[in-house]
């Protein structure tokens, strides 16, 4: 069995509750960190932790959170993103339903290691279940003293609010997300200013992810060095990983990174194998955004070496033969799936949450569904599977905010690695039909 | 102070300044193109992509060059930064792709567009963009919006450069219009078929870089080269009072602010001038309006405004001809 540290006590019965989160070593943080720490002190120990964010950029949290402007006079903000809508991800949504209260410690100590006056959980608003449990969880922490003015005795005061979203991808990106929780249309910000310098409502801010904010719980519990001593070289401590498609056991994982991706994926410890004993065609590693890799590409490296869970073992070999952990969203396609199918529904969803503001997304991911949507059709061409290309590269790294890579990066690693699977489409696209949603689109290629 | 050099030429300007300003004082040859930046309005900029630049070289201090493209109407200058505009083939790839974005929904109905002639658009696509399309899907479209009795919206022109939502919010007192919806559905639209009224509403029609504002006292009288624009003032109480009225013969057909080289209002108009004061005889004229020689406008220069004695017709373009004649 592999380390676990923010789902440690996930089996205790009533968890979910104060009182039995209490008893399981609750709050010891909040308790540590007020009475014997400064704030800097947390933030050194999170920064000595190797923490990284665990949204999907994974930029280190300790490095993040120094660059946090300390103007005299001003106060400042802690947001938790909890805008959880990356198609595959769904470990937050599960930390958070199970144990709300980490969150809430995590936020806590968080807040005072920032010295912010408020801290926001922008949550979306698909999870309007959850509103309810965290509200629970943040009333009960007021009752108990770790909410509110001077907490614990120590003269820190500190208020913690939940804001639901409207449900819009969009509002997941930072500046978009600041921009709603101020009450205006969600669009990202052009930045500079970051909002470490300029954040909600022009305050200096922190904006980071749920399982972020719970991590710092048991790095301050046990020390930064015990956290970085878990996982592999800059990957360190676990990450949860939702783990989908043709798998025998779907579900959230926690990992200790390092741990070897065939592993996760055929182990009975975590994926259990591929269903009906098929054979595993390709695997999106880190939510829909990341580069979709085949079989051989995902389980070694270009070097040969088995690829491994871990921040660098995936990126290994760049965008060329690499992806990225991005926010854990594992999704496992067996030999029957169908790679165009699969990208057709990812460039639809992107079409669908563009904010509008930038031209080459606003016009960009309509375009590449169309052409998709055209392909699959049986009504495509080759020149369709080039122009799809152009426009991904007119599309990548022009945008304001990152939705546009997320975009672009399926369709490119799409059309790298399964150009053939894309020509089947073009060139037969009778046989397609009839086999389109029963049979094995590989079996075609091969044949 | 700080020390640029875009495409070569290098130049001293203020701490603060944008790479787009920087680039537009050493002049036009090095100056990225620009579709939603307004250097009146703040904040503008940054949403259509297509001044795009590569930075070679981040500053003296920290010489590593950024990693992607920036925008330069929203990125400062920093000491012995080096920037690539036309001599990057990035650069030029990169705006060929958003020319080709920002035309992928546009209705290309130039020939029945008021705004053709004077469009940035379509002086965009001409400079930059490439010469088919490479796409055959049927366009996005919307229904005509009247925002009253003065301006006319058509959003299947729009390019969300977002200047009239800037206007609106740092010139007049009451926003009622913004950007409904989202993605490549966005659309410019009053709260539900409002009116836009207010003293300095007009001012949309001159910030519009497209047909999606228009002025409904000039739509379809006449096409823009047609007109001549003459420099002009008056008294108001409202506003400078500073404008171009746009001649065809005697005629004053409309009023506009006056625009800058780079085809920006220089200062705001109010209403009254702009839609009530159509007579010679509510101005003092200062004098014919400098053209760009490249634009279609100069097509039909002054000369014409000459006598017919002093006519030669060597001199003229045949456009001219009829037009000088014919007044």
């Amino acid at each position: 069995m592999g380390k676990k540290l923010l789902l440690a006590n996930d089996h205790v019965p009533g968890i979910k509750g104060f009182e039995v989160y209490r008893a399981n070593g609750g709050y010891k943080s909040v308790e540590k960190a007020v009475k014997t720490m400064s704030p800097d002190a947390v933030v050194e120990e999170v920064k000595k932790s190797g923490l990284r964010g665990r949204g999907g950029a994974g930029f280190p949290t300790g490095m993040k959170w120094s660059f946090l402007a300390k103007p005299e006079g001003v106060a400042r903000y802690l947001v938790c993103n909890a805008d959880e809508s990356e198609p595959g991800t769904f470990k937050d949504r599960y930390l958070m339903s199970r144990i709300p209260h980490i969150l809430v410690e995590g936020m806590i100590t968080s807040g005072f290691a920032l010295g912010a006056t408020a801290g926001y959980i922008y949550i979306r608003g698909e999870y309007f279940y959850i509103v309810s449990i965290l509200e629970k969880a943040i009333e009960e922490a007021y009752a108990n003293g770790f909410l509110g003015k001077n907490i614990l005795g120590s003269g820190f005061n500190y208020d913690l609010y939940v804001h639901v979203g409207a449900g819009a991808y969009i509002c997941g990106e930072e500046t978009a997300l600041l921009e709603s929780l101020e009450g205006k249309r969600g669009n990202p910000r052009i930045k500079p200013p970051f909002p470490a310098i300029a954040g909600l409502y022009g305050c200096p801010t922190v904006v980071n992810n749920v399982e972020t904010i719970a991590a710092v719980v048991p790095i301050i519990n046990d020390g930064g060095e015990a956290y970085a001593a878990v996982g592999i070289g800059k990957s360190a401590g676990t990450k949860l990983i939702s783990a989908s498609g043709h798998i025998n056991k779907p579900g959230v994982y926690e990992i200790e990174m390092g741990i070897t991706v065939e592993d996760f994926i055929y182990s009975d410890e975590y994926c259990g194998g591929i269903k009906n004993g098929k054979k595993l065609k390709a695997v999106v590693a880190g939510g829909s955004s990341v580069p979709i890799l085949p079989a051989d590409k995902i389980l070694t490296t270009p070097s040969g070496e088995k690829r491994l869970m871990s921040y660098e073992s995936l990126a290994d070999g760049g965008f060329a033969s690499g992806t990225m952990l991005g926010s854990g969203g594992f999704i496992v396609m067996d030999e029957t799936a169908s790679v165009v199918e699969n990208l057709h529904t990812f460039a639809r969803f992107y079409h669908h949450e563009s904010c509008g503001q930038c031209s080459p997304c606003r016009e960009g991911t309509g375009w590449m569904e169309k052409i998709l949507h055209k392909i699959l059709d049986g009504h495509g061409t080759v020149e369709d599977i080039e122009l799809l290309w152009e426009i991904q590269s007119k599309i990548e790294g022009n945008t304001i905010c990152p939705l546009g890579d997320a975009a672009a990066w399926p369709v490119a690693s799409a059309i790298r690695h399964f150009r053939s699977e894309f020509e089947e489409y073009v060139k037969n696209p009778n046989n397609l039909k009839k086999v389109r949603h029963y049979d094995s689109v590989n079996q075609l290629v091969s044949a | 102070m700080a020390k640029v050099t875009i495409d070569g030429k290098t130049i001293e300007v203020a701490d603060g300044t944008t790479i787009l300003q920087a680039a537009r004082m050493i002049g036009p040859d090095v100056a990225p193109p620009t579709m939603c930046y307004h250097s009146k309005l703040k904040t503008s900029g940054g949403y259509c992509r297509t001044c795009l630049v590569e930075v070679t070289k981040g500053s003296e201090k920290d010489p590593r060059p950024m990693p992607k493209l920036v925008a330069s109407c929203r990125t400062n200058v920093m000491d012995g930064m080096e920037v690539g505009n036309l001599t990057s083939p990035k650069v030029i790839e990169a705006r060929k792709g958003v020319v080709e974005f920002l035309l992928l929904n546009h209705p290309l109905d130039c020939p029945i567009c008021d705004q053709a002639g004077e469009c940035h658009l379509q002086d965009l696509g001409y400079e930059h963009g490439s010469a088919k399309t490479r796409t055959d899907f049927e366009r996005r479209t919307f229904e005509k919006i009247s925002l009253g009795d003065k301006i006319q919206l058509h959003m299947t022109r729009c390019i969300l450069c977002y200047r009239c939502v800037k206007v609106a919010d740092q010139i007049t007192d009451n926003r009622v219009h913004g950007v409904l919806n989202r993605g490549d559905h966005s659309e410019i639209s009053t709260y539900i078929e409002n009116v836009i009224d207010n003293d300095f509403s007009g001012n949309v029609i001159d910030v519009c870089p497209v047909g999606a504002l228009t002025d409904k006292t000039f739509r379809f009288k006449s096409r823009v080269w047609f007109t001549k624009p003459v420099c002009a003032h008056r008294n108001c109480d409202k506003c400078s009072g500073k404008v171009h009225l746009w001649y065809k013969g005697e005629e004053v057909l409309r009023v506009t602010g006056r625009k800058d080289q780079w085809g920006e209002v220089e200062e705001f108009i109010c209403n009254t001038c702009r839609f009530d004061k159509k007579k010679t005889s509510d101005w003092e004229i200062d004098g014919p309006a400098p053209v760009n020689r490249h634009s279609v406008i100069s097509a039909n220069h002054y000369q014409v405004l000459k006598k017919g004695s002093e006519f030669k017709l060597n001199d003229v373009k045949p456009l001219s001809i009829t037009e000088g004649e014919g007044s």
